[in-house]
């Protein structure tokens, strides 16, 4: 095993390759038939093909859930962490290598209940990240609970009566906490959109948040099915600074709405309403700092620069054996 | 000055107690000898104190008929009912015994300056050196050093006020003690554990420390925090220590090897993710300065509470190096090894310190910079077709570390049991392997590890065992009751899990085995305690599980450091 010299910014050029959708796949997904996860997947690797990502320079990172299962279908590096901190782990990983693209899979109860506490505060250290809230309104992995996104009402194993509160609305908390640099929505059933939203997301510097309305058909199977079923019941966003609707689409979807994802304002009033679902950017403020960038990377730093200053450190704390050494310390 | 020394911060939990309220007092303890000396010692022989009711709490920490130098502005404080508080106290103090010495401290200081507040401490510490015959010269030399970026006057006053209490002394007091100085001949730091600690990290070369603020474990981060830029480190102050401790973990796996520092409470949190760093074998050091537990305890006392709970932890069998530095040297030196053996091993080191070292400060040898600190850096090459994540060597249970970057390394770890591809996998061998592989590792560190040495009697009558923050205490003792013919010896453990090889031969050579530790124990001679019944002290479950030794202990939770009178007694006690 030979050692290369590490390279200040990490950074090594990758051979030149064309990965095909296929390359960035492993294994076969353990997801239910039909379920909305499946069309994130295929939605993320034609993006990752689309761009060429380099598979060793990628990551996804992930906490506990269905969702959180998608790294391993990734055949790029993952981190299939802990229930509620995909988070944190992605921010160390950023901070230490801002030269990898960083993608973060949660679900609503991994992102807007255990996890609340790191999502407030990932949006405000703003790294540059790409996050899928994968929201199917309910736990999924551990057998159809409530989530905080779940309807009032909702029938579930935890309230056989009927949820007794409202939701938690992911996309009005995101555009209320302090350093938000963009916001998006996106439905599984419309693939082409939900790509276009991921492209946009990691076209981003910052932090990207796109909850994606993802179908649960194995303890959900009607919840998202009326707005599936009717395009009257999605409203697509589009601007010239968001998302520019390819034909076919905007045929089928005729709710619309010129929205200047600039416009903090109405991204809040937009994201407000849940009928017709708005699907697109609601958000997107480029000049919000990155909390990696606050740190120096031009220095370098090796065993002997430390050891120099230490040694200077060290003085500060020292008494020498004769005073005269003392007071030229 | 060449004295040995050891400081400790008498601090309150709050920040700002009202003004002569003996819950809220603070000070500092100083204890000093011609040699070096390893801990806080017995009881006081001198006291200063700026009100009288400061010492009230801390009788018990002052040798009978000690004299006492104390403030007497509130003799005629012009508030009635303090100037009588003032009064019964200062009679009921001399009643007892102990000599109390009023010095005019405020009037002597305004005749020099015109807040008396400001400028007590250096009249006070004329005081002593006019006590101790200390060389003048040298504190003048001191005061121009620390107050070298103060204008010149604010020097010269503090002088001013040096001399005026030197001068006071010599007019007034009789009282003269003389410990002689060892000229050191080698550079000595002046330092706390926690600084030692700052230190020690930038000499191990990690460059990631993930915190969330937790007494007595912050001002590490502060020191941290002050230095680390300047090595291209970075303090990530996180929003709680669940994500201090994954932040940690994300900038090992990427490729850092990364630190997170904190105490009990915000240890109990970190539970799940360190887990997580064993499971996965991601290199990972925790610093656990221990303070008074459970749930919120006593934040700013010593205790060391905390080491079953860092043994055993997690759910799941989680192996992890357990080490706890048992001096202000040991807590620089113990970050360099936890490094060096997370990444070895590609695992989870706890160091565990406590609050009496943590603020202590002593005088430790400088230690000598060694580039070996430092650990080498990671190979970053293409990782060959077909090679496995997880390639546990059926030894040493080692496996390679492969970070992002690397081409063809491509897996993603998990939590979750897994093969050596890193694939999910539950089934029953796969599972056994994982747990058999994380388990050998710490014999192959185990097979490593020398055997500490014993201190005192070889062999004898009795062995005290300890560990941490109680070494210097309990070897002073062991000195003492030697002196008196007792047969006794001592181990100290700064590894804990794993144990170094041949600590039951040691025992073996002792009748009695005793261990003293800062925690809880039930007396052996306390209601209702028998031997089915008994909880011992944490480290004496261990030593009795795995030796089969009928381990005794004694231990306390006062808050405070053991004292080495308290252990001779204990062993005079139990020998006799
Ligand atoms: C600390 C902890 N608490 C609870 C669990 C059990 N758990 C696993 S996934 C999950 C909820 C998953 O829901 P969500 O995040 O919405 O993901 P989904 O399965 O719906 O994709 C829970 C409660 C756990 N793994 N860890
Ligand atoms: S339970 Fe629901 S979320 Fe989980 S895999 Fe099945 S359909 Fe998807
Ligand atoms: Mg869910």
């Amino acid at each position: 095993m030979s050692t290369c010299t590490l390279i200040p910014d990490w950074c090594r050029i990758s051979e030149e390759a064309t990965h095909s959708i296929e390359d960035y796949g492993r294994g076969v997904p353990r997801w239910c038939l039909g379920c909305g996860d499946h069309a994130i997947l295929a939605a993320v690797q034609r993006y990752c093909r689309d761009e060429q990502l380099p598979l060793e320079k990628t990551v996804f990172v992930s906490g506990i859930g269905c969702s959180s299962r998608f790294p391993h279908y990734m055949e790029t590096y993952g981190f299939h962490g802990i229930h509620g901190r995909p988070f944190p782990i992605a921010e160390g990983i950023k901070m230490v290598r801002p030269d990898l693209n960083v993608f973060v899979s949660t679900g609503d109860g991994d992102c807007c209940s255990i996890g609340t506490a790191h999502w407030i505060h990932a949006i405000r250290y703003n790294m540059d990240m790409t996050v899928l809230l994968h929201d199917n309104e309910i736990y999924g992995l551990t057998k159809k609970q409530a989530s905080p996104t779940s309807p009032a009402g909702l029938k579930t194993n935890t309230t056989p009566r009927g949820s007794r509160l409202n939701p938690l609305n992911p996309l009005s908390a995101t555009l209320g906490v302090a350093n938000v640099s963009f916001v998006a929505q996106a439905v599984d059933w419309i693939p082409d959109l939900l790509h276009d939203i991921i492209r946009m997301a990691s076209l981003h510097k910052g932090f990207s948040f796109i909850r994606v309305l993802q179908r649960c058909p194995a303890y959900l199977p009607t919840e998202f099915e009326a707005q599936t079923r009717n395009p009257e019941r999605v409203l697509l966003l589009k601007h010239q600074d968001g998302l520019t609707l390819p034909p076919e689409i905007a045929q089928t979807y005729r709710n619309q709405e010129e929205h200047d994802p600039g416009d903090i304002h109405r991204a809040r009033e937009i994201a407000s309403a849940s009928d017709p679902i708005p699907v697109g950017i609601l958000y997107h403020n480029p000049a919000v700092p990155c909390y990696e960038d606050s740190v120096d990377r031009d220095r370098i730093d090796t065993a002997e620069t430390t050891h120099a200053f230490l040694e200077q450190e060290m003085d500060k704390f020292t008494i020498w054996p004769t005073s005269s050494e003392a007071r030229r310390a | 000055m060449g004295y040995g020394v050891w400081t400790v911060e008498i601090i309150p939990a709050e920040i700002q107690p009202p003004a002569r309220s003996v819950a809220g007092a603070s000070g500092n303890r100083i204890r000093f000898a011609s040699n070096p000396v390893t801990n806080g010692g017995d009881a006081a022989d001198l006291a200063v104190a700026l009100n009288e009711q400061v010492l009230l709490e801390r009788l018990g920490e002052l040798k009978p008929g000690c004299m006492i130098l104390l403030e007497d502005k509130w003799r005629t404080d012009p508030n009635p009912s303090i100037a009588a508080q003032y009064r019964k106290t200062y009679d009921e103090l001399t009643e007892s015994g102990f000599r109390l010495v009023e010095v005019p401290m405020e009037a002597e200081c305004r005749k020099l300056v015109s807040d008396p507040r400001r400028g007590k401490n250096m009249f006070v510490l004329g005081l002593l050196c006019g006590i101790y015959a200390f060389d003048l010269q040298v504190a003048r030399e001191q005061i121009a050093f620390i107050f070298a970026t103060k204008p010149q006057a604010v020097i010269d006053a503090n002088i001013n006020l040096l001399e005026a209490g030197y001068a006071w002394t010599r007019a007034n007091l009789e009282m003269r003690v003389n410990i002689p100085a060892t000229k050191p001949t080698l550079p000595q730091l002046v330092l706390n554990g926690n600084s030692a600690i700052g230190l020690g990290i930038v000499a191990s070369g990690m460059k990631a420390c993930a915190m969330y603020p937790i007494t007595p474990a912050t001002s590490a981060s502060h020191y941290l925090s002050e230095i680390f830029e300047q090595v291209g480190g970075f303090v990530h102050q996180a929003e709680d220590e669940i994500a201090a401790c994954c932040f940690a973990i994300g900038a090992s796996y990427a490729g850092g090897c990364a630190v997170t520092i904190t105490s009990g409470p915000g240890y109990s949190l970190k539970q799940e993710a360190i887990g997580l760093a064993v499971m996965a074998e991601i290199p990972l050091v925790v610093v656990n300065v221990q303070r008074g537990g459970p749930s919120t305890g006593q934040p700013t006392k010593v205790e060391q509470g905390d080491l079953l709970a860092t043994v055993f932890g997690c759910h799941g069998d989680a192996p992890k190096v357990v080490m706890a530095a048992a001096s202000i040297e040991d807590c620089f030196y113990s970050m360099i090894t936890a490094r060096k053996i997370a990444e070895t091993f590609n695992t989870v080191v706890v160091v565990l310190t406590d609050a009496s070292i943590a603020s202590a400060q002593t005088t430790i040898p400088r230690p000598q910079s060694d580039p070996a600190w430092h650990a080498p850096p990671l190979d970053q090459n293409p990782v060959a077709p077909g090679a496995l994540r997880y390639d546990w060597d059926s030894e040493t249970g080692l496996a390679r570390r492969v970070i992002p970057g690397q081409p063809g390394g491509m897996h993603c770890v998990t939590g979750l049991a897994h093969d050596r591809r890193s694939r999910v996998a539950y089934d029953p061998r796969n599972n056994e392997e994982g747990l058999r592989n994380r388990s050998r590792k710490l014999i192959t560190l185990q097979q490593t590890l020398r055997t500490p040495a014993v201190f005192g009697e070889e062999s004898g009558d009795m062995l005290i065992v300890g560990w941490g923050s109680t070494k210097g205490a309990i070897e002073e003792a062991v000195r003492r009751v030697r002196a008196e013919g007792a047969r006794v010896g001592a181990l100290h453990l700064r590894f804990i899990q794993p144990m170094p090889p041949g600590i039951g031969e040691i025992i073996r050579r002792f009748k009695r085995v005793l261990v003293v530790e800062n925690n809880w124990s039930d007396p052996v001679d306390g209601a209702g305690v028998t031997e089915d019944n008994r909880r011992f002290s944490n480290l004496a479950w261990l030593l009795r599980a795995r030796y089969l030794v009928d381990a005794d202990c004694w231990s306390e939770v006062m808050g405070q450091p053991i004292k080495p009178s308290t252990v001779v007694r204990i062993i005079r006690e139990r020998l006799s």
